[in-house]
């Protein structure tokens, strides 16, 4: 199928993309990288009356620090993460997470900016993000505000932005010294979305584990205080005091029904898990 | 095995494919990369409902010169493959539908707009009113009295209902019976290119010109011919580069004749190109089996019989030429498989339902007979507590047997089954395989090995197809060949090549006998204004057919030759010979190049009774026997499954085969290697599901999972060659075969891994949520029988 007729326009800097955003008449989507939205656009799931390119926008691209805290303008691709174009505060766990997304053609033209608005609940950065602690930066006509990612996502294909807002860049704070990470996703091949991921940070000095169970049809179930999943309390040991059965209980509480849904996520996340407490990084397809 | 010596590029030679120069390099030329002047595009309203009576079809005003309906078109008519075995009941498949749609997709009208985009707005504003029908959707059901009907006149849901039974009573007191219920999931063929044509109207030849990507480019003006009622000469098919057959582009569509009907009327070229979507929801399916199967055995697991009930789900028409009852009819006479035993019964039944045609896929339906027999097989074995392939040794047939008539009467050529499977096993390494499943895997992983052979008959033409009396029955197979006047070779055949490689394999075959380079030979192939008729490529028969075809006809021209030649050396033709691309005399030779020259450009020196013939040839072919080859494989497969996730992992996959004297191993290893990718989608990803009222839950390749790069290994192929009996050079058709044993191989392997869990899987695809849950099921059952004995 071919997409219904729309009108484009690629605005060159911020002050003109709001401009249109908040006058333009018609339905409108943004397009940045296109690897959603492109094939919407062709089986017509999406007929927009404009379609506005945001890649024409020099400070979209742009990665920086603010502190510890990286700053990714919106259109910064997949591909400039896994190939270390852009800094690390994570100690490599963004590179790993961005190389194992879809293939590389569409890590080539995929953003990170566009899959968090596109809030696909299987995609990887919507769970890596918010297990990572991020905050998306909202712009409008009316003024710049930042929301944590987890406030952002508020369901399956829903997030919180306003007429005339847009998302143009994505907080990541530094991971605290000795953090322990583990992130493991299982497709049905290599390359298609996740059918079950996993997400996990874990301070050990502190006692504190953060956990996100993503691709679960709404939106990632964040776990910021996980003692629970660990008997109450986190240490050096925690691998070992996983708790697959309270795991269990969370996801029903959060509504998943089918047993077998249950077990497939608590599987991953056990080997999330298992991964967190091995010094080296191993690599994300070995769930897939 | 051969021992003729392997010479230059000839027959044997193990040549990169011409063909992938322009290939690789992106500048094949498909129906998609046509531009003519003021072309305009088609897309097709089409059936939203799997069954529903058309009440109306309201086109917009505006739009009404460019909507077409089954009231505009008058006098076409309705696609019908009639099979002439008894009982056949007959659909008419409508153009444009009238009356009732009887599946989703089905045409409804066609919108012609300057762009495809401009044709689907059209589209999307012609309202259907539908009165929906109760769907069948499930086969089985379907077969029941109470059901729906897809055809109502006739009564049943049943195309056609066959049995065989060859002394079936004899089994039954064996000692050991294992009963399974065994299915393969419905499939899409999903070749790279979708179905295409663009059609125009040639005022110079009067003829209607239709670029079609079709694999049988004569069949398809047999088909349109007979639908809009022209002769044939009127109409020329042009096959350009197809990216991938399998079957898929065997089929006459509908569309095409709505295109053809068209181009006749308005005046300027027309395009369709099918996209994703209409490949996956509407134009046709294949491989949805059922067997309900019982093997019958001695305890040392010698075969004491088989019974079977395999139904198929043929879906709402006959498609053209293959019939919508030789896939299921054909189930019976192949069940037997490469395996001798001495009693047998099968019912079959081609069952009409609310869904697409189904189609003969890459090896038609011996990738569910060889999943249905190759897993009760396994189950013999483990019901009488010996090896896998001990059940398999004691059944094959034996090369002291050849040639053999098996007991459905197939006539197997040559062949030593047992040796296949010796050197399978040992590529594998079974005792250390079974030392590490004792000692299990440190990641929790369990491993398995799986076992499947098949046979598979190839290149079978005329005694074998008049008796399904489908619209097409192979005959001689024709070629052209002609030296042009500085020496090169021109060959022309009516099948098609698109993936095979025959523009290399068959310069080759024309090597071996004329000695011309393969870079000077060039291959014509897919227009029926150049080369002879044939049926096409289907049936791994065209190296068999084409490739005699193309020998005989080299044979007379270097007889030709060497009579020229003779007269140039001034020496009788009897004391000459022709070799190595020269005609060699007593006192001196002289090369094709000088003949070829001498024939076109200087006929003075010509000798007076020279065959006016002259050096450009058709000549017919077909083997001594033409009940077929027989080329057959051990697979084996080592895979390592995760039983938490269902994931599988292939650790290793061996393939010994025997495709006769292979006239290019490179190709071959190549055509294997396809298959197998495709055997994998099968046993592991792919599934077209339906739900309840008939609805296609696939539309796309995110939910179509097809096998990609990472899931599909190199395997080890070992080759055996014994040749044929029947055929040029002892050659057999080996095109489908890769695609035959895989599934079968990796539900044994799976199920040799987890088997000790409990599981046993019987339907694919094998994927991951079906093992988890069937791994979740057995350890429930072992959670209950345990409480139960505490």
């Amino acid at each position: 199928m071919k997409a219904a007729r729309f009108a484009y326009e690629r605005p060159a800097d911020l002050a003109a993309l709001l401009e249109r955003l908040a006058e333009a008449d018609g339905s409108v989507k943004l397009i940045a990288g296109g690897q959603s939205l492109g094939p919407m656009l062709n089986l017509r799931l999406v007929e927009p009356d404009r379609v506005f390119d945001v890649t024409g926008v020099p400070e979209l691209r742009r990665a920086n620090l603010d502190g510890t805290t990286l700053v990714l303008g919106a259109c910064v691709t997949h591909a400039d993460i896994e190939d270390g174009r852009v800094p690390d505060v994570t100690g490599g766990a963004m590179a790993r997470v961005a190389s194992a997304i879809a293939y590389r053609p569409v890590r080539n033209r995929g953003t990170v900016g566009g899959s968090l608005v596109h809030a696909d609940p299987a995609a990887d950065w919507v769970t890596a993000l918010i297990a990572l602690r991020a905050e998306v930066e909202l712009v409008s006509r009316s003024g710049r505000r930042r929301l944590a990612l987890d406030a952002f996502v508020r369901g399956a294909l829903d997030v919180a932005l306003e007429p005339g807002e847009m998302l143009v860049a994505v907080r990541i704070p530094a991971i605290p010294q000795g953090s322990a990470w583990g992130y493991v996703k299982h497709c049905s091949k290599i390359g298609e979305f996740a059918h079950a991921i996993g997400a996990v940070l874990i301070d050990r000095q502190a006692g504190h584990g953060r956990v996100v169970i993503g691709a679960i049809e709404r939106a990632p179930l964040l776990l910021a205080d996980a003692r629970p999943l660990f008997g109450g309390r986190i240490g050096a040991d925690f691998s070992d005091r996983f708790d697959a059965r309270a795991a269990d209980d969370a996801l029903r509480e959060a509504g998943m029904s089918e047993a077998i849904d249950r077990h497939v996520h608590v599987t991953v996340l056990a080997r999330a898990v298992a991964q967190a407490a091995r010094p080296a990084p191993l690599r994300l397809t070995e769930a897939a | 095995m051969t021992a003729r010596p392997i010479l230059g590029e000839g027959v044997g030679a193990r040549l990169p494919r011409k063909e992938d120069d322009r290939l690789m390099r992106g500048r094949g030329q498909y129906v998609g990369d046509i531009r003519m002047p003021k072309m305009q595009d088609v897309a097709f309203v089409r059936s939203p409902l799997a069954h529903a009576r058309i009440r109306a079809i309201h086109v917009p005003e505006g739009y009404r010169d460019r909507v077409f309906t089954a009231a505009d078109l008058d006098g076409v008519q309705p696609i019908r493959a009639v099979s002439g075995l008894p009982g056949f009941k007959v659909s008419e498949q409508p153009v444009l539908a009238t009356g009732k749609v009887r599946q989703v997709g089905e045409l409804l009208a066609f919108c012609v707009a300057p762009t495809r985009a401009e044709a689907e707005d059209i589209a999307a504003s012609v309202v259907l009113d539908l009165e929906e029908l109760p769907a069948v959707h499930d086969m089985l059901a379907a077969r029941e009295p109470a059901s729906a009907l897809v055809h109502e006149h006739w009564g049943d849901n049943v195309f056609l209902e066959t049995q065989v039974d060859v002394n079936f009573a004899a089994a039954l007191d064996a000692p050991i019976q294992v009963s399974r219920t065994i299915s393969t999931a419905r499939q899409c063929m999903a070749p790279l290119e979708g179905r295409g044509a663009v059609v125009h109207l040639d005022h110079r030849m009067d003829q209607l010109v239709v670029h079609s990507a079709s694999q049988m480019p004569h069949i398809v003006r047999n088909g349109l011919s007979e639908c809009l009622g022209i002769e044939q000469g009127r109409i020329r098919i042009v096959a350009p580069d197809v990216g991938g057959g399998f079957g898929y582009k065997g089929i006459l569509l509908a569309e095409e004749i709505c295109l053809a009907w068209l181009a006749l009327r308005c005046g300027h070229p027309v395009r369709w190109l099918e996209d994703r979507r209409e490949h996956l929801t509407a134009n046709a399916n294949c491989r949805e089996h059922h067997y309900r199967i019982t093997a019958y055995a001695d305890r040392d697991g010698t075969l004491r019989g088989i019974d079977c009930e395999a139904t198929v789900d043929s879906g709402a028409y006959s498609a053209y030429p293959f019939s919508a009852c030789l896939e299921a009819a054909q189930v019976a006479s192949i069940l037997p498989g490469p395996y001798d035993f001495p009693s047998y019964r099968c019912r079959t039944w081609s069952v009409a339902t609310n869904k697409c045609p189904i189609l003969p896929y890459r090896g038609v339906a011996r990738t569910g007979v060889c999943f249905a027999l190759e897993l009760v097989l396994d189950a013999v074995a483990r019901e009488a507590g010996i090896e896998p392939w001990v059940v398999r040794a004691k059944n094959l047939v034996r090369p002291e047997q050849m040639p053999f008539d098996n007991i459905t009467n197939k006539h197997f050529d040559s062949g030593d089954y047992p040796q296949a499977l010796a050197r399978a096993l040992d590529a594998v390494d079974l005792p250390a395989l079974r030392a590490r499943q004792a000692a299990g895997e440190a990641d929790g992983r369990r491993v398995g090995l799986g076992l499947s052979i098949y046979c598979e008959q190839a290149a079978h033409g005329t005694s074998v197809y008049s008796g399904w009396g489908i619209p097409m029955v192979p005959g001689h197979e024709q070629a052209g060949a002609r030296l042009t006047p500085d020496g090169g070779l021109e060959l022309r055949i009516g099948a098609h090549s698109h993936g095979q490689g025959l523009e290399t394999t068959l310069a080759q075959v024309a090597h071996e006998i004329l000695g011309v380079p393969v870079a000077r030979t060039r291959l014509v192939h897919g227009d029926t204004a150049m080369t002879p008729y044939s049926t096409g490529s289907w049936g791994s028969r065209v190296m068999v057919m084409a490739g005699g075809a193309v020998a005989t006809a080299c044979r007379e021209l270097a007889d030709r030759a060497l009579a020229i030649g003779a007269h140039l050396l001034q020496a009788e033709p009897v004391n000459c010979r022709f070799a190595a691309g020269r005609v060699i005399g007593p006192t001196g030779d002289v090369s094709l190049e000088e003949i070829a020259r001498t024939w076109y450009r200087r006929p003075q020196d010509l000798a007076p009774d020279v065959n006016p013939g002259g050096l450009e040839v058709t000549a017919g072919y077909k083997p001594q026997r033409d009940s077929g080859t027989f080329s057959y494989a051990a697979h084996a497969v080592v895979v390592a499954v995760d039983p938490d996730l269902g994931a599988v992992e292939i650790l290793d996959y061996v393939i010994v085969e025997d495709g006769g004297v292979l006239v290019n191993p490179l190709v071959v290893d190549g055509q294997i290697c396809g298959g197998l990718a495709q055997g994998i989608g099968t046993a592991l990803y792919e599934e077209m599901a339906f739900d309840d009222r008939g609805q296609p839950l696939a539309t796309t390749f995110a939910d179509y999972l097809l096998p990609g790069a990472a899931e599909v290994p190199d395997p080890r192929i070992d080759h055996m060659e014994t040749p044929s009996p029947y055929t040029q050079f002892g050659v057999k058709g080996i095109g489908e075969g890769g695609a035959i044993a895989p599934p079968a191989a990796l539900a044994n392997a799976i199920n040799d891994a987890l088997g000790p869990l409990g599981v046993e899987m019987l339907r694919s695809p094998m994927s991951q949520r079906r093992i988890v849950e069937a791994v979740l099921a057995a350890r429930h059952r072992t959670a209950v029988g345990a409480r139960a004995a505490a």
